[in-house]
Parts: structure tokens; C-alpha cells; sequence
């Protein structure tokens, strides 16, 4: 889960979605009742300040504290009560999935590593006095500063869609939570003989391999209860932007006449009241379901900071061995907001591994030690293509000192084979044992 | 280390030498800052593990990607080796296997058999 720190009104807004949404779906009610954490006093200053609390920011706050033997603080601020993964909430979508499964609770950064989490947003930061300010007024000044705050929805980039999303007609679900459950609804409720139509942006965007895999699980779902329907997809890439052949394959084969994929298709506007997708150079689609995902860009306030100094204000540039900021010193950008190395994919894994990186550099810092001239990175990321079955993509990325970028290691790296139900298992045990390193 | 750093190190060496005529107490100092900055990489190349096998190698009960935590160094040194060559098939460890170098592999084999 990453955060799109969007202005007060659209938060509140999902806020009252969600409300909506709770009311309506019992099997969603257990879980704003799951992790309420009590919410600490905040404090006026920590050694080391998280804004975020997704796969880079919690893992960046408990790593600081573990590798610090506990001698560091660290206060992690985050909005939202408890941890709601985007890796596997396409299974809610399809179905085979749901909202408890993906959500786990922040209790354990506090309890047993110590971390002082602040139920609050991150509005503004002063880098040269170096403080925090909180929406809630309270500010927090730090040594260290990481800023995770995951991508920011450019609604603005489709015409018509800032508006049908505030009235809760368009969603796009790219960060999972309420608006996962309301597509999922938005999918139960269309007729069969429909088409649900997703529209991707040209990358870098957040998660490569994920329109794909919605595809998946939205046609897996429609062979079983409309078989008359299609799910089309609308890329403005040229073509699919990760485990291509292996998702052309299983849109070719399983789900024969469900999926149509249609490439450099550059949607520009939505059009709700006719169910109309408008095109950059094509004619206009006609969808019962229209899944739009916007341009990205880096959180709010990683842009309002003045990090965004990278691929005209889109991304943060890093300095990779250490993640700190090339923009402003003592302050360390991980996650879906940064410029990324060449073949870095925008992944929660890569985020939790960037994460350790960023930690070690602090501890490093801190400690009087020079960081690490040799960092590593690792990403598996795995797609499931219906409810059981899984493909993945694995890479290793190592620091090269001379080019002061990642670079993958020659001769590592790679995909699966083929869609299997051993993968599908280990994708569960990833999604555990990944949760487990990011919150407990 | 960089210049700052060793530069400072050393200040603080020489000022506490100095001021207390114990040179044996820089030297000291020297060697367990290295040593910090050393156990501090490490743990940081075994932690790109841990987004499959869990902090310090230790899976969550009932996976299905096998714990690290505690094992014998030799039998995760042979594992590594064979990921790598193929001569145990794998879907995803053969592949990261190769991103390793064999100093990495003793580094890392060695931490997690230290694990307890």
C-alpha cells in the first residue's frame, strides 16, 4: 500500500466512501474494527522521521530501529488505521480474494520495535529547519528525514475524471482499500454482454505487471458468471510493459474472446454518462465499466517539498547508494516516488528493498560509519492469472560505484516458464512473509 | 570509508590519545568502528532475503519459501551453489542465485547460520 496524498477533499471523500462502502458490504465490516492502533501523543522531535506508512516507509521505520539495536528513534506518520497490501487486491476484484486477507495491522512497529506511530498527515515539510508539519497542526523535527508518500492519481489527465470520481462513479483502485471494494461491486453489478474496460497510462507507472493481472482476474471471474462479456484493454503503451508473452499467452488460450488488448491507445478523457473512453488518436470506446488509471506522479508532499526534480516534476531523483535526496540534504526518498535506475521496477517489493538500503545509510549516518559502497536490491514480483495460478519476475539490481546507478547483474533475473500452481502457492507465502518484514 | 568520515574518526581518535595519553584507545576505536560498518553491510545484504524468507531468515509458520534462520552455513553455501548451476531447479531462487557473487554467498550463509 503507498499513498496518494491527495488535497483534504478527495481524502475525505474516500473517507466517506469508504463509510458507504463498510455499511454496504458486511464481509468488509471487520476490518476498520481489526487494527485500531491508540493513537500516541506526538512528540516533538525524533532522530528519524518515515512520512508513510506503505511497503517503503514501514519497512524503512522498523529496519532503522532494528539495525540500530533500538538506539534510534523513529516516528512513522501515516493517515490510515491499518496496512492495506495493493499486491494481491486484484483477487478481491476477481473474487477469489478479499479485503481481510490484505489488510494487516501497524500494531507491531509500535509494540515490537518501538516505532511511535502518529495517525496523521504529513502536509508540509521545512527542509532547511528541518520539521515536519502535521495536517493536525502538530510538527515534528527530525535528524533524518524519509519521505515515502508512494504516487499521486493525476485525475487531471483524463477529462471528466476528477469529477465522476469525487461522486464515486470512477474509480481507479490503484491504491488498494475502499475503492478496490466499489470496483469489485461496480464489476458484480454489470450485465453479462458487457465490456469492462481498463486504461493504462504510458510508464513509468506504479506496479508494471498490474493492469495485466486485473485483467486476469476480471476475465477469470467473467468466463464463470458472463461469458458474453469482455474486458478490454486499453494501453497507451506499445506494447504490454511486463511478463508480456506470458499474459498474451493466457489471454490467448484460457480466456479466448475474454480479453481484447489493444496497444498504443492513449485514453485522454472519460465520458461517464455515455460510458465513453476518448483517445489521444483513436475513436472513442464504449465501456459498462470504465477502470481508468491515471497519469502518476510522486505523492503530494514529496512534490510540494520541492523533491520532484526529476522527468519534469514527475519523480524524485535519488542518490542511489543511500536513497537520500538529490534535492534536499538529511532527507531520503524511497518507494513508488522516486526516478527510477534503468529496469527498477515502481513494485512494493523493490519499496521494502530500497527501504533496508535508506535504513542502513541512516544507521550508517548516525553511527559515524560511511555507508555501504556495495548496496543490493532484489524484486519478485508475482501476477496471478485467475484464482490458483501465478507467474513471476524476479531481478537483482547491484550499486555500480563508477555509474553511481543500480544496474542488474548480468546472467540474473527472469521470468516464469509458464502460469503454475506452485507459483501460485509462493505468491501466498511472498505476500506473508513480506507483510511479516514490513510491519512485524 | 570516506574522507569525512575517517578524517573525523580520526580527530576524535587523536583528541582522546592525546588528552589521555592512551594511543592503544584509537587504535581500538579504529577497529570497532570497521567492525560496525562490516556487521552493518552484512546484515543489510542478508535483509534483500527477507522479502521472501522473512527478517533474518525466519519464514512465517506454514510457508511454503523455507526458513534461513539458524541454518548450517556449508548446507546454504551448497543450496546457493546449486541454484545457481541448475543442478536444483527452481522457479524464482535460480535466478536472484546468479546475482550473487561467491564472496556474497559466504557473507550471507555464514550471517544467517549465526542467526539464534
Amino acid at each position: 500500500m503507498h499513498h496518494n496524498r491527495n488535497t483534504r477533499t478527495p481524502r475525505m471523500h474516500a473517507h466517506s466512501i469508504q463509510r458507504r462502502l463498510l455499511l454496504q458490504a458486511g464481509s468488509a465490516l471487520s476490518l476498520l474494527g481489526m487494527s485500531p492502533y491508540a493513537a500516541s501523543k506526538v512528540p516533538s522531535r525524533a532522530q528519524v522521521v518515515v512520512i508513510g506508512g506503505g511497503y517503503g516507509g514501514a519497512t524503512a521505520a522498523k529496519y532503522v530501529r532494528w539495525l540500530s539495536h533500538q538506539k534510534i528513534s523513529v516516528v512513522l506518520i501515516e493517515p490510515d488505521p491499518s496496512f492495506i497490501s495493493c499486491p494481491l487486491s486484484n483477487l478481491v476484484i476477481g473474487g477469489s480474494g478479499n479485503m481481510g486477507q490484505i489488510t494487516s495491522s501497524y500494531a507491531s512497529l509500535s509494540r515490537h520495535h518501538g516505532v511511535t506511530m502518529v495517525r496523521d498527515y504529513a502536509q508540509a515539510v521545512d527542509t532547511e529547519r528541518k520539521v515536519v508539519r502535521l495536517l493536525s497542526g502538530s510538527r515534528i523535527a527530525y535528524d533524518k528525514l524519509v519521505v515515502a508518500p508512494g504516487v499521486e492519481m493525476r485525475l487531471g489527465s483524463l477529462e471528466g475524471y476528477a469529477s465522476a470520481h469525487a461522486r464515486g462513479q470512477l474509480v481507479h483502485a490503484w491504491k488498494a482499500g475502499a475503492e478496490t471494494v466499489l470496483l469489485r461491486q461496480q464489476l458484480l453489478a454489470m450485465p453479462d454482454g458487457g465490456v469492462f474496460a481498463i486504461t493504462i497510462p504510458l510508464a513509468p507507472y506504479r506496479c508494471p505487471p498490474g493492469p495485466y493481472e486485473r485483467a486476469c482476474q476480471v476475465a477469470w471471474y467473467l468466463q464463470r458468471h458472463k461469458p458474453k462479456s469482455k474486458v478490454l484493454v486499453l494501453d497507451a503503451n506499445a506494447d504490454v510493459t511486463s511478463k508480456g508473452a506470458l499474459f498474451k499467452e493466457v489471454w490467448a488460450n484460457p480466456y479466448k474472446g475474454l480479453v481484447e488488448y489493444r496497444p498504443n491507445h492513449r485514453a485522454v478523457g472519460v465520458d461517464v454518462k455515455n460510458g465513453l473512453i476518448q483517445f489521444e488518436v483513436q475513436e472513442d470506446v464504449k465501456a459498462n465499466v470504465i477502470n481508468a488509471l491515471p497519469e502518476m506522479r510522486a505523492g503530494k508532499v514529496a512534490v510540494d517539498m520541492g523533491l520532484a526534480d526529476q522527468a519534469d516534476g514527475h519523480w524524485c531523483g535519488v542518490h542511489y547508494q543511500t536513497f537520500e535526496s538529490t534535492a534536499a540534504r538529511d532527507v531520503f526518498v524511497i518507494g513508488d516516488a522516486i526516478q527510477i535506475a534503468p529496469l527498477m521496477p515502481k513494485s512494493g517489493h523493490m519499496a521494502n528493498a530500497q527501504a533496508k538500503v535508506a535504513a542502513a545509510a541512516i544507521v550508517a549516518q548516525l553511527s559515524g560509519i560511511a555507508p555501504n559502497p556495495h548496496p543490493m536490491l532484489t524484486n519478485t514480483c508475482y501476477s496471478f492469472v485467475d484464482d490458483q495460478r501465478a507467474i513471476h519476475v524476479a531481478s537483482v539490481h547491484a550499486y555500480v560505484n563508477a555509474e553511481q546507478t543500480f544496474k542488474t547483474v548480468h546472467g540474473s533475473g527472469g521470468l516464469s516458464s509458464e502460469p503454475s500452481l506452485r507459483e501460485g502457492i509462493y505468491a501466498h507465502s511472498w505476500a506473508t512473509n513480506m507483510w511479516a518484514d514490513v510491519l512485524r | 570509508m570516506t574522507k569525512t568520515s575517517l578524517s573525523w574518526t580520526w580527530t576524535l581518535a587523536l583528541t582522546m590519545g592525546l588528552g589521555l595519553g592512551l594511543t592503544a584507545t584509537s587504535a581500538q576505536a579504529q577497529t570497532s568502528q570497521v567492525d560496525k560498518a562490516q556487521a552493518l553491510y552484512v546484515t543489510a545484504l542478508a535483509a534483500t532475503c527477507a522479502g521472501c524468507h522473512g527478517t533474518q531468515g525466519e519464514a512465517v509458520k506454514g510457508s511454503s519459501i523455507p526458513s534461513l534462520f539458524g541454518r548450517p552455513k556449508d548446507d546454504l553455501i551448497q543450496q546457493l551453489h546449486d541454484f545457481q548451476s541448475g543442478a536444483r531447479p527452481s522457479t524464482v531462487m535460480g535466478q536472484l542465485a546468479k546475482g550473487l557473487s561467491d564472496a556474497q554467498i559466504e557473507q550471507i550463509a555464514t550471517y544467517f547460520a549465526a542467526q539464534r
